[in-house]
Order: structure tokens, then C-alpha cells, then sequence
């Protein structure tokens, strides 16, 4: 926790600091763009204004998290420049202008021993709901299924729930995890676990299940085919500001996308 | 020159006090700012639904954590059976029939048992209690019985050390009336010893109870933190603290509420087991 304190704390001071600085010197003038929004693009966003703010000294980026709704709420106020958000807009907020700065994809994992390899969204969505519970129900053993979720709250959860689940309840007796990280851990340790975590997790050490006969991979996500995929989005009111402008530029430069993309999201230039 | 020594010494006499009052400030403070975050959503949801509720979907209004306080006393009474049997005997092998270089070689050693983290708990379960699990018992392995394994070898430390104690401060005279009646060594312990130390072995178990309930790492890492309540040992649970320390790095609004509620439920418990246990250990001191 304390880390995620500084990491909102640290540029409020820096910004306090420089503010006060700015009205002594003219020449150094600092621009600074806040940006609040969904925790899921937090994350990335944090990594690119980090590498932003050292080729263009005189900009601070604040990044602040909140959610994707407080941070459409935050433009739509015209309290932050720029709004995070991991969700495509609803209808009462179409009226704010959107950039998308790239895709994550979400995929289904099973242990690589399973030999399931391949089901549709209902099935996934029956499991999850838990009235898949065996794997014999799917063509293998006779074994429960331990189908392992996220906590409530996180935005690959929401977003699992409005691609996937579509209204229909995550079971209670599901497991749940509390970061990719641990989700693809339980699933490569157990062998008849099942979840979903994003794209860019997936290693060696669990095997992404096709959906409808189509594997995640850029390439499916890029043509529209992989469909449990959401828009990481910049939300602005009206038109970008000069110095907004200069951020958004960067990132969805060749040099932004590059950072994106070793983070393992989907970006323009794939 | 008297009068600046006398001085001295009520200086350092009330510096001392301030501090050892701060720390009853710090439990103060920290009671008033869970309430004051917990308390708004027993008002505005009501205490039953919150305590008795079947469902915690925070971000969908509900916010039932009767399966977690289940699940949560589910793991620390299956921790203390583990637990208990293996520290009391642990307790009496030290206080009745150690030698003394067995006992200093043990006591260091129970000590070092309570100070490994419980992350390292944690992470010896998921590596080997739950594969075992997994593959000999059967589920998933992510359980309430690797959870109350685990927990079982944590709390050991706390049972040994308390009951060591109890055990210890009974009166030589106990031992030697009995051996003058004839009973043998075992007779005397059973018979004599642990009746006389009943109040303090007791109070062991409760502090123990109070540690595995306020476990949270090494039960997020290994219960599986289900929301249902558990309908066998092979099913995985959410304890009451585990659901806090999974769900704060994102909650907002209400659903932080909601997690400051299930603070204030489980500082209530906790406060209710330290009361017995202090209750158990002042009439062992009274008798």
C-alpha cells in the first residue's frame, strides 16, 4: 500500500514544488497533466510518463488511479486532462472524445497437460458460473474443475464479466486470486485449474485455451477474430490541450508503443 | 545538587509514562479510525445483512460475510486441533521431562519457530502441503485442510511457550505430595500438573485461536479464498482477513466500506478471545 501512496504522493509534491518554483522562473516553466482512471491502465501509464517526463524535462505526469468511472467523472469535471479508462464508454458519456493507446487481450489458461484446448464462450461462461463443474463434462476425466477467478474489484474482472459472463454470476465456490500473477501460478501448479489472465502472462507454463477455434495471439486480436479482448482508452473532454497533446503524441509514438508492447499489451505497430 | 537528581528522576519517570501511554494511544487511535470507516455501512446496510448476508458482491450492493466469520472459525478451531495436542505434549515433554540441555537446545529453537514470517508459511504450503493435498486427498489442494495445517504449525510457538509456563509455575509441593502418595510420573502429571495448570494451557489455546484468526498472508496464499462456506475439508475458503488484504488494493467507495466492516467484525472477535484468554490466565493467578 504504502508504495502505491508514494507513487500518487511523490509527483503532488513535485508538482507542489514545482508550481512554487515556476513563478520564480519563467524560463523552466513546468507543465503538468494530470491523469486519472482504471487501476488496469494505471500501471502502463505510470511506465510511460516515466519515460516521457526524462526526454521532456519540463512536464510532470501525474498519474492517479481511481477506476475507469472516476476517471470519466474526473473529465467530464475537468478536474484531470486526461481520463484512464479499460472499458469502452457508456451512452450518456459518448460525448467525451476517446484514444485508444492499445488492446489487452484476456486469455482462458489451462495447465498445459490438460488436453481441453479448445471451447466456446458458453462453455467457458458455464464453468464459471458453475454449471460446468467436471472436466468429464468437456471430454476428459472424471475430476472437478478448479476454476480460479479474480478479486472483486480488479479490471481484468470486470472485464472477464462483461466479454464472458455477460450478466451471469461468477460461482461462489470459485477460487480467487489476487493478481495474473498468482492466478497463473495456481494454474500451472494444479492440473485440472482453469482462468483467465492477460495475453501478455501467458508463458510456457500454462497453455491458452482457444475460443471458438481461435487462439489469442496479436495477430487474431489485431484482425478482430480473439474476441475477449478490451480497449485501453484516453478519455478527454473536447480537444487535447498543447501539452496533453505532447503526451498523447509520445504514446502512441513508435517509442511509446514499444514500451506498451513489452509489457505484453497490443499495440499499433505490431 | 539533590534537588537536580530528584528532578531528573521525575523527568525520566514522566517521559517513560508518555511513552508507555502512547501505546494505549496507538490502540485508541487505531479503534476510532476502523470504527469511523466501518461503522457508516452497518448503518447504512444494516448490521444484519452484513453479519448474517450469504453474499459479498461489494460492487454489486451486497455485503454478506457470514461465510467468511464460518470460514474463519472453521480454520482456526481445525488449527488448533493440530496444534493443541502437538504443543501441550511439546510443552509438557519441556517443563516434565526435558533435561537441561535438551530444553536449551528446544526453547531457542520454538522461539526461531515464531519468528519465521508468515509468508514463508505461506509459501512452504503452496509448495508442498498443497500439492500433497492435491494429490493424495484430492480438490484442488488450494483448502480448509492445508489451511489448518499450516496454521497448526503456527500457532505452535504461542501454545508451547504459554502452557511451558503454566506448566512450570505449578508448586514443587504438587509434584512431591503426589510422588509421596505413590503415583507414578505420568499419574502425577495427568492426575495433578495439568489440572493445576488447566486455566493457563486453556489461555494458551485461546491465544492461539486469536493468532490463527488474525492470520492473513499464508491464508491468502493457500485457502483459495472462495466465497462459499466450505462443505468439506477439500473445499477452499475466504477467511475474514484474507478477504480484506485480497480486496483493498482496488476497492472504492463502498466496497472499502465494506472491507473496514469486516475489520471492525474481526476486531470485535479478537477482543472477545483476548478477554477469555486474560479472563482464563487472572484466575489461574487468583487461585
Amino acid at each position: 500500500m504504502s508504495f502505491r501512496h508514494w507513487v500518487i504522493l511523490l509527483p503532488l509534491i513535485a508538482a507542489l514544488i514545482s508550481c512554487s518554483a515556476a513563478s520564480n522562473d519563467k524560463p523552466g516553466k513546468k507543465h503538468t497533466i494530470t491523469i486519472a482512471g482504471s487501476t488496469s491502465v494505471m500501471p502502463f501509464t505510470e511506465k510511460l510518463a516515466e519515460h516521457f517526463m526524462v526526454d521532456h524535462k519540463n512536464f510532470i505526469v501525474d498519474v492517479q488511479g481511481g477506476g475507469s468511472t472516476a476517471g470519466i467523472q474526473a473529465v467530464i469535471n475537468n478536474t484531470v486532462e486526461l481520463g484512464m479508462s479499460s472499458r469502452p464508454l457508456k451512452n450518456e458519456e459518448k460525448r467525451l472524445n476517446t484514444i485508444t493507446i492499445c488492446y489487452d487481450g484476456i486469455a482462458v489458461v489451462v495447465h498445459p497437460d490438460n488436453p481441453v484446448g479448445d471451447l466456446d464462450l458458453d462453455r467457458i461462461r458455464q464453468i464459471f458460473s458453475g454449471r460446468i463443474s467436471n472436466w468429464r463434462e468437456l471430454g476428459w476425466v472424471d475430476r472437478r474443475i478448479d476454476a480460479v477467478s479474480r478479486e472483486e474489484g480488479s479490471g481484468t474482472r470486470g472485464a472477464f464479466e462483461d466479454l464472458v459472463m455477460k450478466g451471469n454470476e461468477i460461482d461462489d465456490g470459485t477460487m480467487v486470486q489476487d493478481s495474473n500473477g498468482s492466478v497463473k501460478e495456481v494454474v500451472a501448479t494444479d492440473p485440472y485449474a482453469i482462468g483467465y489472465i492477460s495475453m501478455g502472462l501467458v508463458d510456457k507454463k500454462v497453455k491458452p485455451v482457444a475460443i471458438a477455434h481461435v487462439s489469442p495471439s496479436i495477430k487474431t486480436i489485431k484482425s478482430g477474430r480473439y474476441k475477449l479482448v478490451r480497449p485501453f482508452l484516453y478519455v478527454t473532454n473536447g480537444e487535447l490541450d498543447t501539452k496533453s497533446r505532447r503526451f498523447v503524441d509520445y504514446v502512441l509514438s513508435k517509442e511509446g508503443q514499444q514500451i506498451l508492447r513489452n509489457e505484453g499489451l497490443v499495440g499499433f505497430y505490431d | 545538587m539533590i534537588d537536580r537528581t530528584v528532578l531528573k528522576e521525575h523527568l525520566v519517570k514522566w517521559v517513560l509514562v508518555a511513552f508507555a501511554l502512547s501505546s494505549l494511544l496507538f490502540l485508541f487511535l487505531i479503534f476510532i479510525f476502523i470504527l469511523a470507516e466501518g461503522l457508516p455501512l452497518f448503518l447504512k446496510v444494516g448490521l444484519n445483512k452484513i453479519i448474517f448476508g450469504m453474499k459479498w458482491a461489494p460492487t454489486k450492493g451486497h455485503f454478506g460475510i457470514f461465510p467468511m466469520i464460518i470460514s474463519s472459525f472453521l480454520v482456526t478451531i481445525g488449527a488448533l486441533i493440530i496444534g493443541a495436542p502437538l504443543g501441550l505434549s511439546c510443552a509438557i515433554y519441556l517443563s516434565e521431562y526435558a533435561g537441561k540441555r535438551t530444553r536449551m537446545l528446544l526453547k531457542p529453537a520454538i522461539e526461531l519457530l515464531a519468528g519465521i514470517p508468515s509468508v514463508v508459511f505461506g509459501f512452504l504450503g503452496v509448495i508442498y502441503i498443497v500439492p500433497l493435498v492435491r494429490n493424495y486427498l484430492g480438490g484442488s489442494g488450494f483448502s480448509l485442510i492445508s489451511t489448518c495445517l499450516v496454521l497448526g504449525v503456527m500457532i505452535l510457538p504461542t501454545i508451547i511457550s504459554i502452557s511451558f509456563d503454566a506448566l512450570v509455575s505449578v508448586p514443587r509441593t504438587y509434584r512431591e505430595g503426589s510422588a509421596a502418595m505413590g503415583a507414578t510420573k505420568w499419574q502425577t502429571i495427568y492426575k495433578v500438573i495439568i489440572p493445576s495448570a488447566k486455566s493457563g494451557i486453556l489461555a494458551s489455546f485461546i491465544l492461539g485461536m486469536g493468532r490463527a484468526i488474525g492470520e492473513t498472508m499464508a491464508v491468502i496464499m493457500i485457502a483459495g479464498n472462495a466465497l462459499k462456506i466450505p462443505t468439506g475439508i477439500l473445499d477452499p475458503l475466504r477467511t475474514l482477513t484474507g478477504n480484506i488484504a485480497l480486496e483493498l488494493a482496488y476497492a472504492t467507495g463502498d466496497h472499502r466500506l465494506g472491507l473496514f466492516s469486516t475489520g471492525v467484525v474481526l476486531m470485535v472477535i479478537i477482543m472477545i478471545l483476548n478477554y477469555i484468554a486474560n479472563f482464563g490466565i487472572k484466575r489461574k493467578i487468583a487461585k
